[in-house]
């Protein structure tokens, strides 16, 4: 079996998809019981490369792996030789001496897990990359809005608001969501819209005055580091926060809202929204956890359904 | 029109032995766990569960009682778990999907009888019996099955046995039921490349 990367939501089918989504689901009795842990990965080596800064990714993939019995190795840019000029490459050719069976990474450059893969037996599995694409994350959404808010998801009406041009999530989510059947729908200000988004299928919208057609309002953070640094994308986050910020005055009974955190409240999103339970922010980090041992569980024992097998041991 | 049974296949058992067979298996447990409450049928997926499921229900009726009943799925426990790129491993099974694990009652002291369809290996009871003791510490674990094919690759044996039915390796055993294949039978297969 050759080994199986998960780079970019597009390396999945759609069946690859559900499939993950329902192995995610078998996990949960796991996750609810005494002893939260299965043998599955016992023995397998998993480690966990976050060259930027994360809490729920890192920590999820690092209980994901322990709830699955594998042995993990975190290691974070300061304090590793990555701060002493070690390239990607040799790091990646250094732990490869340890014959680990998946390599996490986040990175800030798009792209680099692609590096990492060619020179590891390693399956890789990319926490973010740069600007490029999260598609753990993109599991995971989709994964709440099926629990949540039912199987099919076809047809579901999505607006993503914020900062789209910088957003690894939003180019995930744009193709995931798609992949499932629902529309989707990108709000930001003109400053913060990628040129070209179009091509993707999506519709693109500068205000939210067609929020009302919306059944799920996926908000993503405005990344204050950006509009700080004196770049010219937002005269001021006040403004951002009157514009495009959601409110539970803005939003209909049925609405729904999603973040993938970590959530700037009072930007992109009120207190009374990110305090009410019946959004599913919340359920997001906990899908985190399952969503990841389903994705590792399957880079390691294949993504056939393996309907027709029926071997019996 | 069913299609005519191609001839690599024998009937071992039909809808009405299999149905006999079963009831007797029921009978058989009772037997051997006079009055007790703690009864728990666990059905090992996917036929297991189907086959687990109809001994519950003769287990209620007949000993008047309102057993606890579940199902388990194995995938998480097994031993063949593939591994993608290591020299010298072969390809694995591919891996069934993944169905829910249900025990809706307390393993801690119950008297557990799993439920398979096909004896073989005893891998699948192996990890049976270790799944179950992650959700608890059961008084005692008994098992039944439909067919012993034998071919017994560890220490495990059944206390209820609906046949046994000495095979050689390149035959299989298939079990078939209602609820999921349409038709209850069982049926022994021989390869074709035998």
């Amino acid at each position: 079996m050759p080994k199986r990367d998960l780079i970019s939501i597009e390396d999945l089918s759609r069946a690859d998809v559900e499939l993950l989504l329902d192995t995610a689901e078998s996990f949960l009795p796991v996750l609810e019981r005494d002893i939260k842990k299965v043998p599955t990965l016992r023995g397998r080596t998993i480690i966990n490369l976050f060259w930027e800064a994360s809490t729920r990714t890192s920590s999820s993939f690092d209980l994901a792996a322990k709830r699955l019995s594998a042995d993990t190795l975190a290691l974070k840019a300061s304090g590793s030789a990555v701060e002493k000029g070690e390239t990607l490459k040799d790091t990646a050719i250094t732990l490869s001496a340890y014959s680990p069976d998946i390599i996490v990474m986040r990175h800030p450059s798009a792209g680099a897990c692609q590096t990492l893969s060619a020179n590891t037996e390693a399956s890789v599995i990319n926490a973010g990359d740069g600007k490029h694409q999260h598609p753990t994350q993109c599991l995971l959404d989709l994964f709440s809005m099926r629990q949540n808010l039912g199987r099919d998801l076809d047809g579901l009406k999505v607006f993503i608001i914020g900062d789209i041009l910088h957003s690894r999530v939003a180019r995930s989510d744009i193709m995931g969501f798609q992949m499932l059947g629902m529309e989707v729908t990108l709000v930001a200000p003109p400053t913060l819209m990628p040129r070209g988004i179009e091509e993707m299928g999506v519709k693109v919208e500068y205000d939210l005055a067609n929020l009302k057609d919306a059944d799920v309002i996926y908000l993503l953070r405005i990344q204050k580091e950006r509009i700080k640094a004196g770049a010219a994308y937002l005269p001021s986050l006040r403004e951002y926060s009157q514009l495009w910020g959601i409110s539970q005055a803005r939003l209909g009974p049925k609405q729904r809202v999603m973040h993938p955190g970590p959530i700037n409240r009072g930007v992109e999103i009120a207190s009374d929204i990110a305090d009410d339970d019946e959004n599913l922010i919340a359920h997001q980090v906990f899908s985190g956890l399952a969503v990841r041992m389903a994705i590792l569980y399957r880079t390691i024992v294949g993504y056939s359904d393996g309907a027709a097998s029926g071997e019996v041991l | 029109m069913p299609e005519p049974r191609p001839a690599s296949e024998t009937v071992i058992l039909t809808a009405e032995q299999m149905s006999r067979t079963i009831t007797r298996i029921a009978h058989e447990i009772l037997e051997k766990n006079p009055g007790s409450e703690k009864l728990a049928v666990v059905g090992i997926h996917t036929r297991g569960a189907f086959l687990g499921a109809r001994i519950h229900k003769l287990l209620c009726e007949v000993g008047g009682r309102d057993y606890a009943a579940g199902n388990l799925d194995i995938s998480f426990y097994r031993d063949d778990v593939a591994a993608r790129g290591a020299v010298g491993v072969i390809p694995s099974t591919p891996q069934p999907v993944v169905k829910d694990t249900d025990l809706p009652f307390t393993i801690d002291g119950a008297r557990v009888v799993l439920v398979d369809d096909v004896l073989y290996t005893g891998r699948t009871i192996r990890a049976a019996i270790d799944a179950l003791f992650d959700y608890g510490r059961p008084a005692t674990v008994q098992l039944a099955v439909l067919v012993d094919r034998g071919h017994r690759e560890l220490p495990i044996r059944p206390d209820y046995v609906g046949k046994n039915l000495p095979t050689a390796s390149r035959e299989r055993i298939s079990v078939r039921v209602d609820e999921c294949d349409g038709v209850d039978e069982v049926v022994l297969v021989r390869s074709k490349e035998a």
